[in-house]
């Protein structure tokens, strides 16, 4: 921290002049760094590490071994592929409700848009239970599905609908602000040059939306991906059948496992990186693309 | 989400080329409404009715147990020092990141945001990993007889991780937005730096800062998998609110893990209400929707 201050950044070559390491005219670069860095190091950064190291002495081979066994196996298919299919899910509602929030006027609408952020507010485990009772098959929404033959309680497809349940906001949230800043002249060309309102939505809204759309869609699956709380209540959680990661990683420390359960923590450490790499990029296409001449 | 981003919410009167057939609104809107409610009001809906289907006398009995008493405890003591601690850290980042260059930015930036993408779980298992009796600092936590992991100090490090972007997040856009140029003239006109954060910086940030720290402490409340890892669950000890709920649960009292949930609920619904009005203060233009 301080004691690299006085190295010059490369690339900035000015004769004579050293800049520091933090440059800036206000004060309190110095102590901002230190805290920042001291903190996101002692809080984050070193269990982060911990997890990777405590996976370690095993090499690449023995790392997939554990990593791939059937069961965990099993699990990476459920969470991934329930993951997937919730963001997928999310993203389509997201968009849709994002779109009537912003563009049409009806009573109730400042109440919805205060309520999609409810995922964000509600604890998982308060989701979780109320998503069980619901889902169940005596409860309000279980019951009718169980009359077409849907079962959701305690069965893999509660995965899906905690996962779309907790995503849902990202979208809705990512959406809203670009479809409120999209130049209404766009659309209005667009319907002078005899476009129909669906073709100007395919290929003037969208196409502006669409950065926006991604970032949420990636934000939902990253919350999906390492979700728990709200999943454990309203599936079996059934080794091989109905088991996320998550809870892969639990049963392994309750079996004082330190190294498995390091190892599919390491994992999915990884898709987390991997993932918050896409959003960047994502995030950068979205401002390159709002940055265009309108 | 940023602040920005919603000066435009006003426009004029949608021109007649830009609305839709009115089937296709009332469709649109039909459909949104019909998943906002099945999907987020009837889970609420269902936590307040199961809470209260024993009745009133059931509900206050739920409430006035001393489990969850020292359940609420804990969990408000988790917040009061986790919340605190985030706060000056994203004062700290967003000052460092908005007000200075420096290599490798968007690299602390990413940092910030790691814990979002980090599963709870694998959260509670670092802290296992790092603090547990056979982890990093195990032996010599155990030689000075402190205890972190299935204790208080092991719940409060979980939430400060996961609780750790909330602040700096709605800090940083907000600072780059407002430019430096008002705390430049103050140092100018003789302030030092911490005339400059009290006087200038902070009145100017104070709506975002109250925001973010609203957020933070929701989930910091709420936060059940990385608690949940490294609780141990003991009873009167270290259970927080969202673990009362799991345990009530599980031992199959359905109506009081309602009942607990339901606080948990009331504070999330106290949440939104509070984001919606400084969501309000936030843009100071006219009301909009003159008209239906």
């Amino acid at each position: 921290m301080s004691t690299a201050a006085t190295l010059a950044p490369a690339g900035r070559r000015e004769p004579h002049v050293r800049r520091p390491l933090v440059d800036g005219v206000l004060p309190g670069g110095r102590l901002a760094a230190g805290i920042t860095i001291g903190w996101l190091g002692a809080i984050v950064l070193l269990p982060v590490a911990a997890v990777i190291l405590a996976s370690q002495p095993l090499d690449v081979a023995g790392f997939l071994a554990v990593s791939l066994e059937p069961r965990v196996l099993a699990s990476y298919r459920l969470t991934f592929g329930m993951s997937l299919a919730a963001a997928a899910i999310d993203l389509v509602a997201g968009v849709l409700i994002a779109w009537v929030l912003v563009r049409y006027h009806f009573p109730g609408r400042r109440l919805l848009d205060t309520l999609v952020d409810l995922p964000f507010a509600l604890p998982t485990a308060v989701a979780g239970i109320a998503l069980g009772n619901l889902y169940a098959p005596n409860g309000w929404l279980g019951a009718p599905l169980a009359l077409l033959g849907i079962e959701v309680a305690f069965k893999p497809l509660g995965v899906l609908v905690a996962l779309t349940f907790i995503g849902l906001p990202f979208v809705v949230r990512t959406v809203q602000p670009v479809l409120v800043e999209i130049a209404a002249e766009l659309e209005e060309v667009a319907a002078t040059l005899g476009a129909t309102r669906w073709q100007t939505f395919r290929h003037v809204v969208l196409p502006a939306i669409l950065p926006a759309a991604l970032t949420g869609f990636t934000l939902a699956l990253a919350r999906a991906v390492g979700e728990y709380g709200s999943v454990i209540f309203v599936t079996g959680n059934i080794p091989y059948v109905s088991e996320i990661t998550p809870l892969v990683i639990i049963s392994r420390l309750e079996e004082y496992d330190y190294r498995g359960a390091a190892v599919v923590g390491a994992t999915m450490l990884i898709f987390s990186f991997a993932i918050l790499f896409v959003i960047n990029a994502l995030q950068a296409w979205g401002q390159r693309r709002s940055g265009l001449p309108g | 989400m940023s602040a920005a981003g919603w000066q435009g919410q006003r426009r004029p009167q949608t021109a007649l080329a830009l609305r839709d057939p009115p089937w296709v609104r009332a469709l649109l809107i039909v459909l949104a409404v019909t998943v906002l409610l099945s999907f987020l009001v009837l889970p609420l809906a269902v936590v307040l009715m199961e809470a209260l289907r024993p009745g009133l006398d059931a509900y206050a009995a739920a409430l006035a147990d001393d489990n969850t008493h020292h359940a609420l405890l804990i969990t408000l003591v988790a917040a009061l020092i986790s919340v605190p601690l985030n706060l000056v850290f994203g004062i700290a980042a967003a000052w460092l990141v908005t007000r200075f260059r420096f290599p490798g930015k968007s690299l602390l930036i990413t940092l910030i945001d790691l814990p979002f993408s980090v599963s709870p779980v694998v959260v509670g298992l670092a802290l296992v990993l790092l603090y547990g009796a056979h982890g990093w600092f195990g032996a010599w936590l155990v030689a000075n007889g402190v205890k972190v992991v299935f204790a208080l100090p092991g719940i409060v490090l979980a939430t400060i991780f996961v609780t750790v972007p909330f602040v700096a997040r709605e800090l940083i856009p907000l600072m780059q937005a407002q430019g430096r140029e008002e705390e430049e003239a103050a140092l100018v006109l003789g302030a030092n730096g911490w005339q400059v954060l009290r006087h200038v910086t902070l009145p100017n940030i104070r709506i975002g800062l109250l925001y973010g720290v609203i957020l933070c402490n929701a989930r910091a409340m709420g936060e059940f998998g990385a608690v949940s890892v490294v609780s141990g669950h003991i009873r009167g000890q270290t259970v927080t609110l969202p673990l009362h709920v799991e345990m009530l649960y599980q031992e199959y009292q359905t109506a009081a893990a309602f009942a607990v949930a339901s606080m948990l609920a009331l504070l999330a619904l106290a949440t939104l209400l509070a984001q919606h009005a400084l969501e309000a203060l936030r843009r100071p233009q006219p009301p909009e929707e003159t008209s239906p």
